[in-house]
């Protein structure tokens, strides 16, 4: 989905700006063959495709400028590098690109990236190092909670979340009474595990290793 | 994705006029929005970003009601313990929904308007009116599994796939607006989603840049506030029936029906038939019903599903 530059080095929202003057040019962008002179006149092109964001990710500030279309888990990705959160579906299904916002879960592949101006993120290398885990990642190390470990950062991300929505209270479609407090137990983690998808199948490993930290904590 | 321009404004007045320019388009969790311009099934060239708007809390209202802000996200209004006590039907609803990552960014108004899940208007190979309108409809003559089996037409067979919607309407909610020209106006939720007819591409009744500022609840009826859920895996998955109920102490009660329909399906007077049991109601409320050699079941499963319903709520 990223189309930031072309050979000439121009960003689209320039290209855009010369409009049909570019054609004259060696090296033809494809956008310039594509976008016809009469289209470029009539919209308001002129404003910008792209916009400036700044957040806090793993701790520290971080600037950039990013094409409007750019996810957060292609911000974190592909411009900060930080490629432990993983693209599976790109569509909200599976959980592999689950990270942490302001301290709640979310699938990063559906939201804006210029949506989440000074927002705190918190993606899997921010969660521990290899020298010190957080518990959570020492936990599934433990338990084998993974086979091939694509879906890993995001089951991790979102099990420290959930912990963290039993804490507060949130309920969950397996808790019986809806008004009561809902209760830790395996029923409760599995449904509130289950927008993060494992193709390995390592769902009870993953369980154990969620429940140790869980009584850890209590 | 096509490239879009992009603004955070500062009112939902402010919202609602910008709303008005051709090809603007509202973005809240973007959970539904933004899925769709992946494919470019949604091709906006210009979003605005109403997550700043402060239209995020729940409040009471004079009458003893709830007034939830448009931007209330999912798992906050299914945490409020106002609404887990008073109308528990909307909890369990939102519960039964997506997943935590989701409902954590999706919201009220959001998820009232999202698209229909059917999978021919997801693929942009096959014909569909509600994508493009004169195409034909791929359903009809496809795999109609999932879809409606009532208050369909001859264009399109879509449901609308939302849980929340289905108890809100058994909750008589209504749905309050800001027009472009600042005008506000209140839609009873019976009123927002509209049956496909000849024109399928015309989801509710909001006129273009119209914003939805809050849904409001009136005062709790008490009963027992259920909502079952069938569907073909125990979570993270649509419905293909679901049944938000009511029902009080003397047996009466109200019903509404996800998954069988382009809007939550509710008829009022098969309610009178509650106290003679969930074949009864459903016989009415599914009079009308047309489906599909292949979803011919749903109409077993609405029966059974409320029947289930009825035997937790009288226990
Ligand atoms: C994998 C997956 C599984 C899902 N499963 C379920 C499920 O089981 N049950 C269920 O009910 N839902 C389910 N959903 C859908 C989810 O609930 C919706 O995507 C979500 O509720 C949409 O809310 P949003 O705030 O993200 O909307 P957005 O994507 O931001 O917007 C959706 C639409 O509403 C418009 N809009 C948003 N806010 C306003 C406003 N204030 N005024 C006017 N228009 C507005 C937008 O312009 C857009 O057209 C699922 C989604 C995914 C991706
Ligand atoms: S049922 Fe409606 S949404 Fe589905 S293909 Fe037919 S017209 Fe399109
Ligand atoms: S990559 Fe985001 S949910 Fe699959
Ligand atoms: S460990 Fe391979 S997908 Fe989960």
């Amino acid at each position: 989905m990223s189309d930031s530059s072309d050979d000439s080095g121009l960003s689209r929202r320039e290209v855009l700006a010369l409009g049909s003057g570019l054609l004259v040019l060696g090296a033809t962008p494809v956008t310039a063959l594509t976008a016809s002179p009469a289209a470029a006149d009539e919209s308001p092109v002129r404003q910008a495709v792209t916009s400036k964001v700044s957040f806090l990710v793993n701790g520290q500030r971080r600037e950039l400028e990013l094409d409007n279309r750019t996810s957060l888990l292609d911000a974190m990705r592909e411009h900060l590098h930080l490629t432990g959160s993983k693209k599976g579906c790109d569509h909200g299904q599976c959980g592999a690109c689950t990270m942490l916002v302001d301290g709640q879960r979310l699938n990063s592949c559906l939201t804006l990236a210029i949506m989440h101006q000074d927002a705190e993120i918190t993606t899997i290398e921010g969660l521990g190092t290899p020298e010190r885990l957080h518990p959570m990642q020492a936990a599934f190390v433990k338990y084998d909670g993974y086979q091939c470990g694509y879906c890993t950062p995001g089951q991790i991300c979102s099990a420290v979340a959930v912990l963290d929505e039993i804490r507060q209270g949130i309920p969950s479609h397996a808790s019986g009474d809806i008004a009561a407090t809902p209760q830790l137990s395996v029923d409760e983690l599995r449904e509130r595990m289950s927008g993060n998808i494992c193709r390995c199948g390592a769902y009870s490993n993953i369980i154990e290793a969620i429940t140790e930290v869980a009584g850890e904590r209590a | 994705m096509k490239s879009f321009t992009y603004e955070r404004p500062a009112s939902p007045s402010a919202a609602a006029a910008a709303a008005a320019a051709p090809g603007a388009r509202f973005i809240a969790g973007g959970t539904n929005l933004l899925d769709l311009m992946k494919l470019e099934i949604e091709t906006p060239m210009h979003l605005i970003d109403v997550n700043g708007l402060a239209l995020d809390s729940i409040e009471t209202t004079a009458d003893g009601g709830l007034r939830i802000g448009a931007l209330v996200r999912n798992t906050a209004l299914a945490a409020d313990t106002r609404v887990r006590r008073d109308y528990g039907v909307l909890s369990r609803a939102l519960l039964a929904g997506a997943s935590g990552q989701l409902r954590n960014k999706a919201t009220t108004a959001g998820n009232l308007l999202q698209r229909t899940r059917c999978p021919y208007f997801y693929d942009t190979n096959q014909p569909c009116n509600k994508r493009m309108p004169g195409s034909g409809c791929g359903a009809l003559e496809g795999f109609s599994r999932q879809h409606a089996v009532i208050g369909a037409s001859d264009a399109c067979i879509a449901t609308h796939p939302s849980d929340m919607a289905v108890a809100m309407r058994a909750l008589d909610a209504t749905v309050e607006t800001v027009r472009p020209d600042g005008s506000t106006r209140r839609i009873p939720i019976a009123e927002l989603h509209r049956l496909p007819g000849d024109t399928p591409h015309i989801e509710h009744a909001l006129a273009p840049g119209e914003l939805i500022a809050a849904v409001t609840l009136p005062r709790p009826i008490g009963g027992a506030q259920l909502y079952y859920k069938v569907r073909d895996r125990a979570s993270y998955a649509f419905a293909l029936v679901s049944v938000a109920a009511i029902v009080q102490a003397d047996g009466s009660g109200r019903v509404a029906i996800g998954g069988v329909a382009h809007k939550p399906w509710r008829v009022e007077a098969a309610e009178a038939e509650l106290p003679r049991g969930a074949r009864a109601v459903s016989e009415r409320l599914l009079a009308d019903a047309r489906p599909t050699h292949h979803n011919a079941f749903k109409l077993t499963l609405v029966q059974r599903t409320l029947g289930a319903v009825l035997a937790e709520a009288r226990a």
